[in-house]
């Protein structure tokens, strides 16, 4: 799998640390009320299909990047920088 | 009071030659990282040219002016080098001393391709890696630095702690190498 590092270029995954979905780019608001919450920190999807993942350059430049990729073909469909990215 | 003796990161370990290669352990002087303060970016790199001759270098890159260099170094950073950093830089950027924290390794010659073809999971053939051009990525299973700084040698550069495991990777890379003839 190559992952496109917005900064460093297309590199090898073995560069990369997997965190997980985006879920701290979601991050409901502190009165956003106990259902918001609730998803926000107990349920998780498990998508067939186009999902959005963290990933820490951590063996190259030092960003946290989001990944848009396929579980399904594996596919890499688009790249940001976390710090330019929000829900 | 006692007279230490400074140690430099790779003392015993190098220079080394196998084959058509060799690695020599680079003196680098003063090292800072060079962090540029939010909204600040372009008068550090004003600041940097003015002072030091060369600008804030855009990713993947280094440039040289005289004795300084200033290697990118990741997200919004990047290490100067050979200078104290200059006033106006101080002004307008976070700045880290990495003096004594890099092992730094000069690996020359017709075989320096090959070898760090092993180590560096990236193509680093001149076509590819001109000089100036730089990386952060795997040297082996380290974070490092790789710097094309000629065009058959390489500037190497790993947390100084590593230095003991970069020689020995660069040992078997070259051994190998120079084995295949």
């Amino acid at each position: 799998m190559r992952i496109t590092c917005p900064h460093c270029g297309e590199r090898d995954h073995r560069e990369f640390y997997y965190k997980g979905h985006a879920l701290a780019l979601e991050r409901p608001a502190a009165d956003a009320g106990e259902a918001a919450w609730d998803d926000y920190v107990y349920l998780r999807e498990n998508p067939a299909g186009v999902t959005r993942d963290l990933w820490y350059h951590e063996g190259g430049c030092g960003a946290w990047v989001v990944v848009t990729r396929s579980t399904l073909t594996h596919e890499v469909l688009s790249t940001e920088p976390a710090s330019e990215a929000r829900a | 009071m006692d007279n230490l003796v400074a140690k430099s990161p790779c003392a015993g370990l190098l220079p080394l030659t196998v084959g058509r290669s060799t690695a020599t352990e680079v003196d680098a002087g003063k090292m800072t990282m060079v962090s540029p303060r939010k909204g600040h970016a372009e008068a550090l790199g004003k600041a940097m040219q003015s002072a030091h001759g060369l600008g804030f270098p855009a990713p993947n890159s280094a440039g040289t002016a005289g004795e300084v260099r200033a290697i990118w170094f990741g997200h919004s950073s990047a290490l100067l080098i050979g200078t104290e950093p200059a006033d106006g830089v101080r002004e307008a950027a976070a700045l880290v001393d990495q003096s004594d924290a890099w092992a730094v390794v000069r690996l020359e010659g017709a075989g320096a391709e090959d070898v760090l073809a092993r180590l560096v999971p990236i193509d680093l053939r001149l076509v590819s890696f001109p000089v100036g051009a730089t990386v952060r990525s795997k040297i082996g299973h380290m974070s490092g630095s790789v710097t094309r700084v000629g065009e058959d040698a390489f500037w190497l550069m790993v947390f100084r702690s590593m230095a003991e495991t970069l020689v020995h990777d660069l040992k078997s890379a070259m051994e190998a190498v120079a084995a295949r003839g």
